[in-house]
């Protein structure tokens, strides 16, 4: 008891601190990988940083998305505008990610609006490609089939080619979304890079546990929304369920 | 428009090309570190994924590892690499290593599913004639899967080109080092000259990559009739 007392009375006498007991068994201090600490103090910039993560993933694929549907739809058509798509979207993909937004400078400055735009234009290529090759391999009998039914160009797309191309598209926007998510950490070369903000600084800091929660929140974000995007394809292919099993 | 004019004069510039920071040393580091770690990822893959495909074994995680790859972040595992205590860390080994697990999915899925692709009649025959295991692999199924595995080659090696960028973020050299030390002195035309002569470098290996695997193509359809067309897409759409 008496020791106890004294030990306690030493450290406020040694440092004035309060903290001074608390020093030895503080993970961020010896800056451990897993640290709660880290999580309990931080949390909200933790959480802003998934909440920016989340925002500019869902901006580029909804907007690559909106974008590629209608271009792949009238491309169907056009074999020139066809070539061209795939070309480029070629070009585009194989452009790395760290050169696209500095690229993109010019034209959008240090913005979040750079890391979206150059998100969108890889996203677009993947959906581009899948959509595409999703109304491609509708099969011709049914086609004839729907064309002697009387069925118009507007009904077949959206009564026949597009229920039957889902599932080609829906591989390619979990594709795109799952990229998107590890892809957006890059965005921390402009500041704007959600959980790769937090990694960027941690390099520069040494700071290991933040290293590891956003890494692993990376992980975990883009998990998620690929199961996410599995349960709304099985909602909307009812007929694919049985197949699948 | 102005500012591309800057970053291309910039690139023109044969000061900003010497010394130890400069073009010539970050550009042969960049080829240097991404063939190196093209080499160590395909002796890894390829006869990983000939030896799996060749027993029709291990489908689950050849075919989906590039899921897996596709959800992991370059710049997460490189710094948690440079973090880790010797032999990682910030050094070449550490990033070579890490961009090989990168560039594996593309290499085995693709490889293994060029030996599935083989007509099993086809191998069936040359077992039929006697020939071993080992010389079904290394004379029918091998030069049968080599335009996908050249297809894998081609992707990895874009992927490589890429994800070595992303090394100038963390501490080693490489051109991303031109474009993160241009932010830093924030150098405009640095950051974008930088940034053009990594996306020539990308084009011209998906060229020069892509000139590889047609070559293939074009042997291979001389032996076997109709192989490239009807199974390269699917392939290609499972790995990039």
């Amino acid at each position: 008891m008496g020791s106890v007392g004294a030990v306690r009375t030493l450290a406020q006498l040694d440092s004035g601190s309060v903290h001074a007991a608390s020093v030895a068994d503080n993970c961020l201090l010896r800056n451990e990988w897993v640290c709660p600490l880290y999580v309990q103090q931080r949390q909200s910039q933790i959480l802003e940083a998934v909440g920016e993560h989340v925002q500019i993933t869902v901006l580029s694929i909804v907007i690559g998305a909106a974008i590629a549907f209608p271009l792949a739809v009238v491309a169907r058509r056009n074999r020139h505008l066809r070539g061209f798509i795939l070309n480029s979207s070629t070009v585009i993909y194989t452009i790395p990610s760290l050169a696209l937004f500095p690229l993109l400078l010019p034209f959008t400055g240090l913005s979040i609006t750079t890391v979206i735009i150059g998100l969108v234009l890889y996203s677009l290529t993947i959906l581009l490609r899948n959509v595409m090759a999703g109304l491609e391999s509708v099969p011709a009998e049914v086609l004839d089939a729907a064309n002697g039914m009387g069925l118009g160009r507007r009904r077949l797309l959206w009564r026949v080619e597009l229920p039957l191309a889902l599932p080609t598209i829906f591989a390619g926007l979990r594709i795109a979304t799952v990229s998107t998510v590890a892809l957006t950490t890059i965005g921390a070369v402009v500041g704007y890079g959600g959980l790769g903000n937090l990694i960027f600084q941690g390099l520069n800091s040494f700071f290991r546990a933040q290293v590891l929660v956003a890494c692993v929140l990376c992980v975990v974000l883009a998990v998620l929304a690929d199961l996410l995007l599995l349960a709304v394809q099985r909602g909307v292919t009812p007929w694919q369920r049985g197949a699948r099993a | 428009m102005n500012a591309f004019v800057d970053a291309f004069g910039w690139l023109l510039d044969g000061e900003n090309w010497s010394g130890g920071q400069g073009l010539g040393t970050r550009l042969v580091e960049h080829i240097g570190i991404s063939a190196l770690t093209l080499l160590v990822a395909t002796l890894a893959a390829v006869p990983l994924g000939l030896w799996l495909g060749h027993l029709g074994r291990g489908q689950v995680v050849a075919i989906n590892l590039g899921n897996v790859g596709r959800a992991v972040p370059t710049l997460a595992v490189l710094v948690l690499f440079a973090f880790l205590p010797a032999p990682l860390g910030a050094n070449t080994f550490s990033f070579v290593l890490a961009l090989s697990l990168f560039a594996l999915p593309p290499l085995l899925t693709n490889t293994y599913v060029g030996v599935r692709e083989v007509d099993r009649d086809v191998v069936d025959a040359a077992r039929g004639l006697g020939m071993s295991g080992w010389e079904v692999l290394t004379k029918v199924e091998l030069p049968l899967a080599a335009p996908l595995v050249f297809t894998g080659l081609r992707l990895a090696g874009v992927q490589i080109v890429a994800t070595a960028t992303v090394i100038g973020l963390v501490s080693g050299g490489a051109l991303g080092r031109t474009i993160s030390s241009g932010f830093t002195r924030g150098d405009q035309p640095q950051v974008i000259g930088g940034a053009i002569l990594v996306t020539l470098l990308a084009l011209l290996t998906e060229y020069l990559l892509g000139r590889l695997e047609r070559l293939a193509q074009r042997r291979s359809s001389g032996s076997q009739a109709q192989q490239a067309p009807a199974g390269m897409p699917g392939a290609q759409t499972a790995a990039a």
